[in-house]
Parts: C-alpha cells; structure tokens; sequence
C-alpha cells in the first residue's frame, strides 16, 4: 500500500506509478470484490497538461455505476491535483478483459466468471439463448440449472444449484 | 415558469440520428414501465435492465446529434425539451406496453432491427457512432435472444399465451412497415456513409422473425398496407401521454437534478 503523501512528492514517472497503485486499489462499486483494474475498465493513464488523465470504458451502455465509478476515481486520486476522466467507448470492453486473479476473486466470492468470448463470433440469424451449463461455485456440482438471463445487475445472470439448492450469479460474457 | 421547447435542426445526419436515439430512449421509457409490474421478479430485472441499455445507448446517440447540430443542446435538452413532432422513433416504440405478448413481440421486432443497425453502424463514418454501435451490438444480442425465447415460449405454450402472441402479432405487425421505409435522411446517410438504409435491412429482419414465429407455431400475416410515419414525426395519439409523463419533470423543475 502506498501512502499517498508518499506518492505525490515522486517525480513525473514516479507519479503514473504511484495513481497505478491507487487505481488498483480502487473496488468495483456492484461487485466490490474485484477491482476497477481487474474488471479491465480502466484503459489508460497519463500525464497532460491539464493534469493527471485517466481513461475509462463502460462496461454496459447504461450501466447506473458509471457516474459512482468516475466520481470514486476522481476521490481516490484528489491529492494528484487535477484529474481529468475520460470516457472511451472504443474498443467496447468485453469481459475477456477480466483478469486472471479478477476471475478467480469472482468465484471465491459465489460468482461463476464469464467464459471467454473471443475474436470472432458466428454470426447468426436466429439468435436463441444456447444453454451454457455452469458449475456450482459453492459445491461444484453440475447440477444446474439457469434462473434468468438479467439478474440484480446487467452484467450477470441468475442460476441455481439443483445439489445444494444455493442461487448463485453468473458474469456473462460480453 | 415551465420550460421551452428546443427546435432541432433539420440536417439529415442529425434527423438519422435522432431516429436511432429516440427509437432506443422511447422503447426505454416503455419497457421502464414494466418495473415492479412484470409476472415474474426475474422478468421486472430483465425488462428494467433492458430499459437500461436502451436508455445509455440514447444517451451516447443524442449527445452525438446534438454536436452535430451544433445548438449546444445536450443529451438532457434533446430527450426532454423537444415537442413531439420532433421525436423520431417509430410509431411501434410509442405504443401502449400492452400485455406481456406485446412487449416481448414488439422487443423480438425492434430488437432485431437495432441489432442489424448497430451491426452495420459499426463501419460508420462517424466514429463515435461506430464506437456506441460497437458497444451496443453486444447488448442488443442479448436483448434479441431473450425476446425469442419468450416468444417461442408464449407460443408454445397454453393456449391462453398462445393465443395473446397471435393477438399481439395481429396488432403491431401494421406498424412494421415503418422500420424499412426508404427516403431521403436514410439515402444521405449512404452517401455519406453515416450509415446503412433501413430498407437494407428488411430481408434480414424478415428471415429472423419468419424463424422465431416459425419456432414460435405463428406464421406472418399478411402484408399490410398501413403506413406509419413516426420517423418523419408523425405520431400516434399514445406519443403526447408518453411524453407529458416523461418531461413533465423537466418541464416543471427546469435543469432540475437529484
């Protein structure tokens, strides 16, 4: 952990390290397990003249945590001076960019991280939900069964464990 | 005092944008309406989480038209501060949200329209647009999937679902005609290369809901020979109440936030 009196006083290179360190310190506000850094929103971060400027891409087009995420940035980094926050849609976030240990954080925490999406996808005319079958992130059955595609936030869906009964989330891929 | 109403201006590229930006705010505002009245818990998240990509890919494309407009009108003025016959989404968007047939038909219908759009929005001129398509292709797919899947299911299922989806068809297949209407803000887009002709997008569009319905045990109506033209701002009587509900904040509280 870096004190951030400590961190202000580096020089210029010094500095991005030091915002990078408190970046990555920085919980997501939906699924606090996890980090702005490990979900793979935060895409840039660099000296201007204008101050420090951090580069963010939403997760969903209408995700409500946006705004929460921005003004978090902009709190955990006050004593850099000023901070500029951009937001970049281009390219679209996919959860491909979820970290190794982002992903492993998830299932200790009860929720099944997204599969990988990869480059390209078949395109298809009909697009019928396929059945993704998941295991139990509590018991590792594969006993389950899904609930509903939208669970209690756009990015994840609701499934069950048919073995020990326990609900549990799983963070589709995008 | 209540607040004025704005005048967009009448370039093409920004009426094509604002055909895109009110079809996604006003289906927003519709399926918003489900919230806390859905059959099912699941179904109230999956309608309001819709809602709400709807509403951020709005967001992202009304802003875009008003730089192009270069009004200064922001994302909030263009969403609330505009009277109706500058709205220009599709009459299909603005009807009434109905019976939950009717909600999942009219999202299969506008869901696989704005997915094909988005699609081809990707390679657009415009690099912002292309940007919020690429965005949005993502959760439009996910939209799609989940409207076939109720469709299928409404279908197939009792008689009572089965025979609400043939209602549901029955009533808003009239207003599909307007998705693939041909003029000339759409033929300026190809020029330009802002984006594709929604009339390009018919056969597409048509294969999809010939196979979900298909799936679903309904076939197609007949064509219909009624036109509706929400997207050169001519309204149904249902857009006025939708409207006064959605700006009636803005207009009372003007630039009000919480």
């Amino acid at each position: 952990m870096v004190r951030i009196q400590d961190a202000v006083h580096h020089n210029a290179c010094g500095r991005l390290d030091a915002a990078w360190e408190i970046l990555r310190q920085i919980p997501d506000p939906e699924v606090p397990v996890i980090s702005l850094c490990e979900l793979g929103i935060v895409r840039d971060l660099r000296e201007t003249a204008g101050g420090l400027e951090v580069v963010l891409t939403p997760t969903y087009s209408g995700c409500p945590a946006t705004e929460l995420i921005q003004d978090d940035v902009r709190a955990a980094l006050a004593a850099f001076g000023e901070i500029r926050i951009t937001m970049q849609r281009a390219p679209a976030w996919t959860t491909d960019w979820i970290s190794e240990e982002g992903r492993r954080k998830l299932r200790d925490y009860g929720i099944v991280p997204p599969g990988m999406v990869g480059g390209a996808q078949p395109i298809r005319l009909v697009h019928r939900a396929s059945i993704t079958q998941l295991a139990c992130p509590r018991c590792g059955s594969a006993q389950t069964e899904k609930l509903s595609a939208f669970g209690s936030t756009a990015c994840k869906a609701l499934y069950r464990c048919l073995a020990c009964r326990e609900p549990f989330e799983y963070f589709k891929p995008l | 005092m209540s607040q004025a109403s704005i005048q967009v201006g009448s370039s093409p590229a920004v009426q094509y944008l604002l055909r895109i930006g009110d079809a996604c705010l006003i289906s927003s505002q519709r399926l918003a309406e489900w919230c806390g009245h859905a059959p099912i818990l699941e179904e109230d998240l999956a309608l309001s989480n819709m809602a709400l990509d709807l509403l951020g890919q709005a967001r992202g494309v009304l802003t875009r038209a008003g730089e192009l407009d270069g009004q200064g009108f922001d994302e909030d003025q263009l969403a609330f501060l505009r009277d109706e016959r500058q709205y220009l989404n599709p009459v299909l968007a603005e009807l009434p949200r109905g019976d939950f047939a009717v909600t999942q038909l009219r999202n299969l219908a506008l869901s696989t329209w704005l997915l094909l759009l988005w699609r081809a929005l990707e390679h657009s001129s415009d690099a912002e647009l292309a940007a919020i398509a690429g965005k949005a292709v993502k959760e439009a797919t996910y939209h799609q999937q989940h409207a076939a899947d109720w469709v299928v299911r409404l279908g197939d299922g009792t008689d009572e679902s089965t025979a609400r989806l043939g209602a549901a068809l029955t009533a808003l297949w009239p207003y599909f005609n307007e998705l693939f209407e041909a003029d000339a803000v759409d033929a300026a887009a190809v020029d330009t290369k802002l984006g594709p002709a929604c009339s390009s997008l018919k056969s597409d569009w048509l294969a999809t809901m010939t196979a979900v319905l298909h799936d679903a045990g309904l076939r197609l109506p007949q064509d219909s020979a009624y036109q509706s033209a929400g997207r050169r701002g001519f309204h149904s009587e249902h857009m006025g109440h939708l409207l006064a509900q959605m700006q009636h904040l803005q207009r009372a509280f003007p630039g009000g936030k919480w």
